[in-house]
């Protein structure tokens, strides 16, 4: 049975539709991430799961049951939010025995402390809110939901308000948690590399659309539109076939097979471990070229031959 | 720096003089004896202060207090729900606020009077009650603390209601989606979140209330009927009728100590709150 499962959701707001159609089934103990621009509906299909929206038509079930109708207090489903939405009048400590004092739970305290150590925030327990660092509180924000065990874990864009260092680490330690618990994480983001290093599985969005589901791989080699290519990552258009940087080769000499095009070196962006090479293409139309910082050194005006495998050529209807 | 000064030059001459100066005279005056015809003469005395720990004086006191406390309650109870109403009612916010302040577009004596209208023998709830046969003769309405705490919730309710409906306003709507999302019920929610989160706002607007109610002496004169004495009347009195000024003044300055160490109390309290 699956975790989560939507079946043709459609919500629409007054003059809008923010979800078109979304039909998508969760397996239990995956990570999961919604992926998409702003405006697409990532955010309003996490609130319909939430219990914060409704659907205007189509059905939510959660662990086989229709859930449309219960509010959030009576889903077992939790959020971490994108504000992280702590109260300011409770200690980190108070902020995580919330949701087990509404529920009743004995020996809270242990838990709550517990699932501090977790996120590792232990020695922050009595702080409140305000005397926390933005990364403080995604920990408590965590924490909060993890301690109720929920069959699934909503993340609005998590990582979206914290400095890059942060996130990074952010990122590792969310993928450790969502192993060591083993609840289900259903991630919101419009940070490409975000989804793509933390998914098991990924939906794109697009206009209230999922433009395709699939594993990092899947979606980043075999996408299922031009959209999604575009999305994930930068596309060389040659016609109708798109060829990510990292499969377009330079060379001085037109190669003896597989497709090419003549080009001129526009710019040499140097990035450490590897270069950019901008082209501009004697048919018109720019393409880049990410390789190794080892290979031969091209210089602007250099009069080069771009080529590609035909087997990394990514197609669409 | 220069700027700074021309421009606060004006409130400070107008505090000197409307403020700090009265608030001298009123002070010396509060050490003095009463003159023969009103006014005031030496020799410098405390009598005006013991005079007041008259059991009398007291009554009127504790009544005052009483009276003022029950009205801040009251306003606090109908005040709340109502702010946050209007906080969450969406576009017609505006309109429900210029419905609170509607009462201000008339003077606050007219508005006083118009509770004679209707709480009088011959006023519109006895006529009401009469027609309809639920009582034979008319409700003593008036001239009792009921009709002064009345008339106080009704003149005070919007001096609690504007800064709670700031408060509420205020308030993120995300706290209300997590404590829902944390399995908080909606009263839950009330009383574990939107309660101890706005509760800044709650002795604001409980303060706004209860300092002028304490010193209030226009709404139990007329609806009091000279029954239900208060503060403000005993001061009032003591400036017109018995011509003690000296008294006046010291029975005013007990009320504006009681107010300043109220407010500082309080201020006191939040400000630690807030540091935490």
């Amino acid at each position: 049975m699956h975790v989560l499962e939507l079946r043709n959701v459609v919500k629409e707001f007054p003059g809008q539709r923010a979800v078109d159609g979304v039909t998508l089934a969760l397996e239990r103990g995956g990570f999961y991430s919604l992926l998409g621009p702003s405006g697409c509906g990532k955010t309003t299909t996490l609130r319909m799961v939430g219990g914060f929206e409704k659907p205007s038509s189509g059905d939510v079930f959660l662990n086989g049951e229709r859930v449309n109708e219960r509010k959030p207090y009576e889903r077992n489903v939790s959020t971490v939010f994108q504000s992280y939405a702590l109260f300011p009048h409770l200690t980190a400590l108070g902020n995580v025995e919330f949701g087990l004092r509404e529920r009743g739970v004995a020996g809270r305290r242990e838990l709550a402390m517990n699932a501090l150590e977790l996120v590792k925030l232990s020695a922050r327990a009595q702080r409140f809110p305000a005397a926390l660092s933005g990364g403080e509180k995604q920990r408590v924000a965590l924490a909060r939901s993890l301690v109720l065990e929920p069959q699934l874990l909503l993340l609005d864009e998590p990582l979206a308000a914290l400095d890059p260092d942060l996130r990074k680490q952010m990122r590792a330690e969310l993928k450790a948690m969502q192993r060591q618990t083993g609840i289900t994480f259903l991630l919101v983001t419009h940070d490409q590399e975000e989804a793509l290093s933390l998914s098991d599985k990924l939906a794109v969005m697009n206009s209230g659309r999922i433009e395709q589901f699939g594993t990092p791989e899947d979606v980043y080699l075999r996408p299922a539109s031009a959209f999604v290519a575009g999305f994930l990552g930068a596309v060389n258009w040659f016609g109708d076939a798109g060829v990510r940087p990292e499969a377009t080769r330079i060379a001085r000499e037109r190669p003896a097979e597989g497709p090419s095009r003549r080009a001129s070196v526009a710019s040499v962006v140097f990035l450490g471990n590897r270069v950019h090479v901008h082209m501009a293409l004697d048919e018109g139309g720019r393409a880049v070229a990410e390789l190794p910082r080892a290979q031969d050194q091209f210089r602007e005006g250099d009069a080069v031959w771009l080529h590609w495998n035909a087997a990394d050529e990514m197609r669409f209807p | 720096m220069n700027l700074r000064r021309i421009f606060l030059f004006p409130a400070r001459v107008w505090m000197a003089l409307f403020f700090a100066a009265p608030l001298a005279i009123v002070c010396g005056y509060s050490f003095l004896t009463r003159g023969e015809y009103g006014g005031v003469e030496q020799p410098w005395t405390f009598e005006n202060f013991t005079r007041l720990a008259d059991p009398l004086y007291l009554a009127i006191l504790w009544r005052s207090v009483r009276i003022a406390a029950l009205a801040t309650g009251l306003c606090v109870a109908l005040g709340f729900p109502l702010a946050l109403f209007i906080a969450r009612a969406g576009k017609r916010r505006n309109l429900y606020l210029q419905l609170v302040l509607l009462p201000f577009w008339t003077s606050f004596l007219v508005r006083t009077y118009a509770w004679l209208f209707i709480l009088r023998d011959t006023g519109l709830v006895n006529t009401v009650l009469q027609s309809l046969h639920i009582i034979d003769a008319p409700l003593q309405l008036l001239y009792n603390e009921g009709a002064v705490l009345a008339g106080l919730v009704y003149n005070f309710l919007p001096f609690f209601v504007l800064p709670m409906y700031a408060t509420l306003e205020r308030l993120d709507p995300a706290l209300l989606e997590a404590a829902a999302d944390l399995g908080a019920r909606p009263l839950a929610t009330l009383r574990r979140v939107i309660i101890p989160v706005s509760m800044p706002g709650i002795v604001a607007g409980a303060v706004l209330v209860f300092i002028p109610c304490l010193g209030a002496y226009l709404t139990p004169d007329l609806l009091g009927g000279g029954k239900t004495v208060m503060l403000g009347n005993l001061v009032q009195n003591q400036f017109t009728t018995a011509r003690d000024w000296p008294f006046g003044s010291a029975a005013s300055l007990v009320l504006m100590l009681a107010s300043a160490l109220l407010l500082a109390g309080l201020m006191r309290s939040r400000v630690r709150k807030e540091l935490m």
